[in-house]
């Protein structure tokens, strides 16, 4: 059984930062890089650092994508989010997992096409199954759902979309992250409870 | 057991920064570092300006991850430590007290012989130290003594980090 999940995030009282580490997890192809590619081009400079990105030659995700971003500080502490990606692929499950590690809060982004729910579904239960391994609770770990690709014809209701991939009811928000729609409110969102998270639990 | 997060304070963050000046010092390296197995920076020591210590973080934290990944597959605890060799900088990844990454990166003025011996005199010393970080942190956590700087937080001090 997990245990309830421990905060993850670095403290350092000395440099006053806290660092968070955001994951974005989905299937293959639903736009976990495009979130980052969007949210690094609407970044201004001095608050991002390098948009690092482990892919393939074909431009697939092989180990994951990396977006520092410093937004600010609260009460003198430099807030600095970790965004990183996992690799969507089914068959890259061995590195979805050490991604995983040390996750403060996860913003699920799901193919609303109505041909991708299976893979959808599939994604959704392999993130609760990694998420055991390393002793995290799903059910209280920060999630916020991006319903992806709305733009699209075929696309399942987002009523749908809940019923089966959203049953703890997290925050969702649908999503054109090619576009940007959907793609900072989910960041924001992920931002904001994964410090309530920590407000909670130090 | 997940490794819960922890705290570090302005006195451990001097002892880190001095053991990683030393070492610098003692193993002619450019450039000493420390990296959370999550992939966020701790501390370094020496020259890092030409280089992006962030994304260099989450990188050696990645390669650390993939690499345990694959010493698991053959049945082997850990690899002890990673060596990169480049046509002008090295580097060299070991993992401390099995919680952070001590990244030492030189050139010809030094050798893989040579930073090996002072990673593992520096990794006793480094391990101590964490020893006692990660128990404080653990009592810090049970006495609820660290006094949160999220404490008094309102939705609207985060609306304002993103404008």
């Amino acid at each position: 059984m997990p245990c309830p999940h421990t905060f993850m995030s670095f403290i350092n009282y000395s440099g006053k930062e806290i660092n968070c580490k955001i994951v974005y997890y989905g299937p293959g192809l639903c736009g976990k890089t495009t979130n980052l590619s969007y949210i690094y081009k609407r970044t201004s400079p001095e608050s991002k650092g390098k948009l690092i990105s482990l892919a393939t030659e074909t431009e697939r995700t092989l180990f994951f994508d990396f977006l520092p971003l410093s937004l600010g500080a609260i009460n003198g502490f430099k807030i600095r989010f970790h965004l990183y990606t996992v690799p969507g692929q089914v068959f890259y499950d061995a590195s979805r997992k050490l991604i995983l590690r040390g996750a403060d809060g996860v913003v699920f982004v799901s193919d609303s096409q109505e041909a991708r729910m299976e893979a959808n579904m599939e994604s959704i239960e392999n993130l609760m199954k990694n998420l055991t391994e390393h002793n995290i609770d799903f059910d209280t770990i920060p999630l916020v759902m991006q319903y992806n690709k709305r733009d699209l014809p075929n696309v399942t209701p987002t009523s749908e979309l809940n019923s089966v991939l959203n049953p703890r009811k997290a925050p969702y928000f649908e999503g054109v992250a090619s576009t940007g729609k959907g793609v900072f409110d989910a960041l924001k969102e992920i931002a904001k409870l994964v410090i309530l998270d920590l407000k909670k639990r130090t | 057991m997940s490794d819960p997060g922890w705290v570090l304070h302005d006195g451990d963050f001097k002892l880190i920064e001095a053991e990683l000046t030393k070492l610098a010092d003692l193993a002619n390296a450019k450039l000493t570092f420390l990296v959370d197995k999550d992939g966020h920076l701790i501390a370094s020591a020496g020259d890092s300006r030409s280089i992006d210590t962030t994304s260099l973080a989450s990188l050696t934290a990645g390669n650390i991850a993939a690499s345990g990944g694959i010493a698991k597959l053959m049945g082997e605890k850990e690899f002890t430590f990673l060596f990169h060799e480049g046509e002008r900088d090295h580097i060299h990844l070991s993992t401390i007290a099995q919680r952070v990454i001590l990244v030492v990166i030189f050139d010809q003025r030094s050798s893989l012989g040579l930073v090996r011996l002072r990673v593992r005199k520096s990794g006793e010393a480094l391990t101590k130290i964490f020893s006692a970080i990660l128990s404080n942190s653990e009592k810090d956590r049970q006495e609820q003594e660290t006094r949160s700087p999220f404490a008094a937080i309102t939705e609207a001090d985060i609306d304002r980090l993103f404008g």
